[in-house]
Parts: structure tokens; sequence; C-alpha cells
């Protein structure tokens, strides 16, 4: 365990190193959101009656996504792993003793917490100072918030999950390449507009799938859209779907190591 | 003909310190530190000259080649190569010169090597007839033949260097640069290495100025060394001249059996080497015969060997005179 | 230029080694490309125009800028790996070689696999071109031309200012990513919609929407002014600071170090 904390230790530090990146990351999510939030109320403009959400709903899901991104976006940030599976470093890594699969999620996780802790409250302390149709508000019923965070944990472990069998399908498919899978991931989670903007058989389906269990679930617990039942009804999801999804991890991990050990590296 | 006079160069790096209360602290202020990478460098090389160009890690030497080559602008000096100012008058200068690179590849890794250097032969817009001349005498010279065709990736170590070379002489350039050319080959491929730059050197007259940590390179190649520390110029002059000058110790490699021999002023014991004795001897206080002629006296000696003392170390007692 | 398509030729060669890896890539941009195309769909689904612009429209105007933005991935590559060349030495092979150096950036990297894009954007404009009610006239292709071409040079004046930035620094450049990045993922709807501080911004800073919203309306038929059809040659002018800020980059570097 000692060794999974200093990794983490390292990653913040590593991260703090860092400032004028970190503030370069800030300032960029920050025209992103306003871009975003920009492009709907042009949507909301053109016809208020067709927006499934108040607009108010929208902001905050948007400033929240964007406070957040470093923690939820179903990519890695460190990526090196990718290469070192192509180029056949990996081997090295097999000679530690740390369980590989282990390795690989809390490296993700610190990646995560690290990235986040620099960016999160910057955003939104601006967020909520934004005049009237940008400024985010908290959500009107409080007692979401303890939902919301449970959620938002939540998502931070399925997605670090998530990521590890993009890793793996690195061992088959040997190109640095393949982000297919978290760009696909992105945009079924909600990350390019909302899961409620889209056509309700497709939303449904999408809240039953892995995907709805990432982001989708603690953005829109925020927003109010998501409340009561229906919040812990998701979040039963989310645990199921981090279950399976760590259980995959593991079973596909050992099929491909021994692929790695039949082929000497 | 090479020139350097008053070339100064300094540096800025960030300092950074470990733990994680200083990466924070780091967030607001920044404390930075100059650094003289090189200070008042002086030296001329005339064409047809090799020279070997030695000092420590982050001594300068990579500053100074790099001022040579153009890529970096000094604060102040003048630096004249053929008649030309590197970095004032880049495309005209660097066509005259060939640079390899120990530890950096030019070659395109996936693609068989005689690909790379037709690029570059187009890139350098040498003609036709030159690069045919040059790539013959190349894969002669270097045993290119059927590595030229494999693709840089699947080459040793030995035989990619021996094409980076080849690809930095494609263009006949009248100045050699060379930063660590020998770095992690074998003895065999360093052996080549240095005959093929002897040859060079012999039949084109083309000047050569290498960098290395390896004396061999330095005993086979060059007549002259320039000695570079903390960016100062410290010795230039022929490796025989260094030699003498450091020290005239001989080294005495002695076998024996039984208790080991008492020694005289003059001798002392500089370690053991595979069950036998080595010991250091001062001609200035005791004669190399007289020293011997004590050791048998006093023991049953088997085998003795007498050596000047390698380049190797006559470089580290340098290093420790001049503390760098 | 003939020595360009030497290095087009090489560049191609080596990708070719890997095929499987290329196919792979060339996919994964055809999959992130439809994510931007398919927020499109999902959006219209349920709103019918958005600042008076149709499905169509927008997709015309989307498939434009994919293409410019895929065709700047592909060709000026080097600059959007330049961190890389300058911390493996990379570079200063370049100094060293009596050409350009914008010319051996550009031409030593070219990335076949970001034409993924460019595929996606193709299918795309072939469901826009007849449904847009646009009457293809000679013109109206000159047009769409332009927008793509000097579309690929604007994005690529943005590279290049990204690169001449890593000579100061190597950290920080994430920032960029709004212009390029942001270029492309919010270039998908005419400038128009996200008001008019980031039109003028676009207009006069960054000249995207001069390759993007102004030709449009030619070729939606909304203008007809010629200055509207020509109006991306003006984009070109867009290289001018972006190497004047290269070369400054080039003598600090020249001064300073990696």
């Amino acid at each position: 365990m000692r060794a999974y904390f200093s990794l983490l230790r390292i990653r913040f530090i590593n991260g703090l190193q860092y400032r004028a990146a970190a503030l370069a990351g800030i300032s960029t999510q920050f025209a992103w959101g306003f871009m975003e939030i920009l492009a709907f109320s042009a949507f909301y403009r053109a016809n208020p009656d067709a927006f499934p959400m108040e607009f108010s709903q929208l902001v905050q899901y948007i400033w929240l996504q964007q406070a957040f991104l470093g923690v939820i976006v179903p990519w890695s940030w460190g990526g090196n792993i990718t290469e070192t599976i192509v180029n056949g470093n990996i081997a090295y890594e097999l000679v530690r003793p740390m369980n590989l699969y282990n390795r690989w999620y809390f490296e993700s996780l610190a990646n995560r917490l690290a990235n986040a802790a620099m960016r999160c409250l910057p955003i939104l302390a601006v967020a909520f100072l934004l005049p009237a149709p940008f400024r985010m508000n908290l959500p009107a019923n409080l007692g979401g918030l303890g939902l919301f965070a449970v959620s938002l944990t939540l998502t931070v472990l399925v997605v670090s999950a998530y990521v590890i069998l993009d890793y793996i399908s690195v061992f088959y498919t040997m190109s640095r390449y393949n982000a297919i899978f978290s760009v696909a991931a992105d945009f079924l989670a909600g990350g390019y507009i909302p899961l409620s903007f889209f056509p309700a058989t497709l939303r449904r389906i999408l809240e039953l799938s892995p995907f709805g269990a990432m982001q989708n679930l603690p953005l829109r617990i925020f927003n109010g859209e998501i409340a009561g039942s229906d919040a812990m009804w998701g979040i039963a999801l989310q645990v199921f779907w981090l279950i399976v999804m760590v259980l995959l991890g593991k079973l596909l991990m050992k099929h491909s190591l021994k692929r790695v050990v039949a082929q000497g590296g | 003909m090479i020139t350097l006079s008053g070339i100064n160069k300094t540096f800025r790096v960030t300092k950074r310190q470990a733990g994680f209360a200083h990466a924070v602290k780091a967030l607001f202020s920044r404390e930075y530190e100059v650094i003289k990478a090189l200070s008042d460098v002086n030296f001329t090389v005339g064409d047809g000259e090799m020279v070997g160009y030695i000092g420590p890690n982050g001594a300068g030497k990579s500053t100074t080649i790099k001022i040579m080559c153009g890529i970096l602008t000094p604060d102040s000096g003048v630096c004249d190569i053929n008649g030309r100012t590197p970095w004032r008058d880049r495309v005209a200068h660097v066509a005259q010169i060939g640079v390899v690179f120990g530890q950096r590849s030019q070659l395109w890794w996936d693609v068989p090597v005689v690909d790379s250097l037709e690029l570059i032969r187009d890139i350098y817009k040498t003609d036709e007839a030159t690069y045919r001349r040059n790539l013959d005498e190349l894969t002669q010279l270097l045993d290119l033949g059927e590595i030229l065709k494999t693709p840089a990736r699947s080459l040793s170590l030995g035989q990619r260097m021996r094409c980076e070379i080849a690809a930095s002489l494609i263009h006949s350039p009248r100045i050699l640069f060379l930063d660590e050319p020998t770095i992690g080959l074998d003895a065999v491929s360093k052996i080549a290495v240095r005959q093929f730059i002897k040859r060079l050197n012999a039949q084109h007259g083309t000047t050569v100025i290498l960098t290395t940590h390896d004396m061999q390179d330095i005993e086979a190649l060059t007549q002259r060394i320039l000695l570079i520390g903390k960016g100062r110029i410290l010795l230039d002059g022929s490796l025989e001249e260094l030699k003498k000058r450091s020290s005239e110790r001989k080294t005495l490699v002695v076998k024996y059996s039984g208790s080991p021999p008492p020694l005289v002023t003059g001798m002392a014991i500089s370690g053991e080497k595979d069950g036998r004795l080595v010991l250091e001897l001062d001609p200035a206080i005791v004669r190399v015969n007289e020293g011997i002629a004590h050791l048998a006296a006093h023991c049953e000696l088997q085998d003795v060997s007498v050596s000047d003392i390698t380049a190797e170390e006559m470089v580290a007692a340098l290093y420790k005179e001049y503390q760098i | 230029m003939k020595l360009y398509l030497k290095y087009f030729a090489i560049n191609l060669k080596c990708q070719m080694q890997y095929k499987a890896a290329f196919f792979i890539h060339l996919l994964s941009r055809v999959v992130l490309s439809f994510a931007t195309v398919a927020s499109v769909l999902v959006m219209f689904a349920r709103f019918n125009e958005v600042e008076g612009f149709t499905l169509s429209q927008v997709l015309l105007c989307a498939s434009a800028i994919l293409m410019s933005f895929s065709i700047t991935e592909v060709f000026a590559r080097g600059f959007d790996i330049f961190p890389r060349l300058l911390g493996n030495g990379e570079f200063d092979r370049y100094l060293v070689r009596p050409r350009g150096i914008i010319y051996q950036v550009t031409a030593s990297h070219m990335e076949f696999g970001r034409l993924g894009v460019f595929v996606q954007a193709i299918a795309v404009l072939c469901y826009a071109i007849p449904n847009s009610g646009v009457v293809w006239t000679w013109d109206k292709i000159l047009t769409l031309f332009l927008m793509i071409t000097c579309g690929a040079v604007v994005f690529a004046g943005l590279y290049i200012i990204f690169a001449s930035f890593t000579f100061f620094t190597t950290e920080g450049l994430e920032f960029m990513n709004i212009l390029t990045h942001g270029g492309k993922e919010f270039g998908r709807y005419p400038f128009v919609i996200y008001g008019g501080g980031i039109l003028k911004f676009l207009t006069y800073v960054v000249p995207l929407a001069v390759v993007q919203y102004y030709p449009l309306l030619y070729l939606l038929g909304m203008e007809d002014g010629v200055f509207y059809m020509l109006c991306p040659l003006f984009g070109i002018l867009f290289l001018i600071p972006s190497y004047i800020f290269f070369r400054i980059g080039l003598r600090r570097y020249k001064s300073i170090g990696a």
C-alpha cells in the first residue's frame, strides 16, 4: 500500500511543479466551457421549448464538467503506458513486485486526482462569480450534494477501470493510437453534449450502459435533473459496472500478459 | 581554418529542490542560477588538423561544438570558420560541415539506410557523380555493403554508427564534427570507426574535431588535445606533451610468490589486479632498474611489467589537478 | 519540390511498414471526428435550425473545417510534435542542414493516419452537398476550395505559433488547444452563433471566421459580394505573424539552447 501512496505523492509534486501548465490548463478549460455555453445558448434562442432542461442547469453541467474534467474523462493522462507496451519496455514493469493491474489503476487515479486538485477550485470559483447567464449556481436542492459526491467518486473509479481496458487493447493491436474506445466513451457518456439532449430511446439505453455510469450521472445529479430514487438507482448501476469492469480488466490482463510472455515481450 | 576568440556563453537555469513543500513554494516564486558555460574560449584549428576535445560532463564541450555548428549563438566573441560566422550565415556554413551526434540518429528509422542517404543527398544538393563516388568509397571503407539495404531500426549500434558517419560525409564536408562517435560501441566497431576517421583525415585532408570520453579514441586519432573545464580552455597541446607534463610516473605490475616485498621511497602500492601487485614508481626519486632490483632482492619475482601511465590516468590526474 | 516529394515518399514508406497500426490510427481518427459530427446530428434531432442555419448547411460548414484541419494535421504535423523535436535533438539536426528550417520541420513529419478526419469529412460533404440547396456553379466550387485550403493554411499558422511558444517554454502550451482543436470543434457551427465578440476575434485576430463564416454566406447565397467569396485568401496573411514569431523563437533558441 505504501508504494501506491508514494506514487500518488510523486504525481502531486510533479503536477505542482508545472504552474504554467496548470494555469494554461485552467484558462483553456475555461474558454472551452464558455464556448460550449455560447453554442448551447444559440440553440436555446432558436427554440427554448426544445431545450430539455433549464438553461441554468446546462450552465451548471458545463462548468462542473470543466472543473472536474481531469477526473472524469475516459482517457488516460500519463501517456507512456501505451508506449511501453508497443516498444516492449513493458517487460521491465513485469519484474517489479507490484500487481500490474493495481499499479496502472492507482497511477490512473493518482494522475486524475493531481490534475483535478490543481484545476477544480479555480474554475469553480470563477464560474460562481460570472455575470448572469453564465453564472454557476449551487443546486436548488442542497441534499443532492451528498449523492453527487458519492456518484462522482464512483465515476472516477469507473473511468479508471475503463481506461485500463484501453491499455489492454493495445496488447492486441500494438498501435500507439488506440483512442477509439476513449473517444467513443467520451461522446456516449455525455462529454460532448449531455445525454439529456439525445433522442429518448438512445438516451435510455445509454443511461443503463457503462457510459451512463460515467460523468453523466454526477453532473446530472448536481444540476437536479436526476434526484431521489433515480439517483440511488443510478449509483447502484455505477457500483455494478465498476465491479464488472474491474473483473473484466483483471481477466483480460491475465490473458494478454500470457501473450506478452509467449512472444517474449 | 577555424578561429574562436573570446567566446563567452551563459545560461540561466531554474533551481528545483525536492519535496512537497518546495514544490508548493515554487508555484509562487522561482530561483534562477546563472551558469557560465564558456568563458573566454580561444583556439585555432588549421585545415586538415585532427583535434580531440576533452573535458568532464558539463564542462562546455557540447556548447562549443554547437556554436561551431551554428546551433547556438554565443553572448560575445568571434567565431570564424572558413571565413564565415556560423550563426550569421547558417545555410552556407552548414553545407561545408558534417556533424555526427553519437547519441542521436539522423537516419529514418523504418526504411533501408540507402533511402535515407539518397534523401540526404538531395537535401545537400550533392550531384549524382559526387554522390556515387562518395557512396562507393564509404561503402568500401566502412564495410557497408549489405547494411545499406537494411532498415536503420534493425541495425546493431556499431553498424548504425558507421551509417551515421557515412550520412554525415555524403556531401564531402571540409570539416567533420564528431560528438562522442564511439559511445556504446563494442571493441571491433570502435577500431573500425577510428581507422576510418584516420584515413578520411589523411586522404581527404578533412578537418576533424572530436569530443569523447574514451581516451583510446584520443590516443588512436589525435595529435592535439584541447582540455576544457568549467567553461575554460585549460590546456592545448599534444598528447605526448601532456603526458610528460602531468607526470612521468611509471606503473609496475609485479607477480611474486611468498610474502609481499617491502618498498623503498618513490614506490607506492596503487592496487592489486588478478593476484598481481600494481605499484607506482616515481623515476625522479628512484630509477626503474633500481626499483626492480630492490624488489627482486626481497621476494621471489615471477613476472614484472613496466608501463607509462595511460591516457586515462593522465586525464584523471588533470581533472584532479584543475579541480574540474 | 522534387525534394518535398522525396520526403513524402520516405514518410509514406515508413508508415506503410506498420500497416495494421496505420489503419487502426486511421480508424480512430474517423471515430474521433465522427463524435464531432454526431453531436451536430444529436442537436438537430431536437432543433430545426441554429441562428438561421439548417442541418445540412451546418454539416457543409463542419465538413469544410474538418478537411482544413486534417490537411494541416497531416502536413504540418512536425509543428504539433515540436516539443519532441526539441527534446530529442532532431531540431539541432535541421539546423546543421543547408535548407530552410520551417521547410524541414514540415517535410520531415507527415502523418497519413490523420487523413481519417478527411475521409470522414468527405462522407459528410457528400451528404451535405445535395441537401444544402446550393447550386454548384464554378464560383461556389471555388469558394469551397478556398475555404478548405486557406483554412488549412490558418491552422498551419496556429501550429507554427504553438511551435514557436515551445522555444520559450515547454509547459502551459495547452492553451493553444482552444484555437487548434477548439477551432475545429467549435468551427462545426458557423462562428456567428457564438456572438459578435467571438466573431470579431476570429475575424481580426485569429482569422478562422475568414475561412469559414464569410465564405459560407456566399456559398449559401446569403451574400453575393465577390469579397465574401475571396475572403479566405486573407487567411493566408496569418502566416506572416506566425513566421515572424517563429523567427523570434528561433533566435532565442539559438541564444539559450534547449
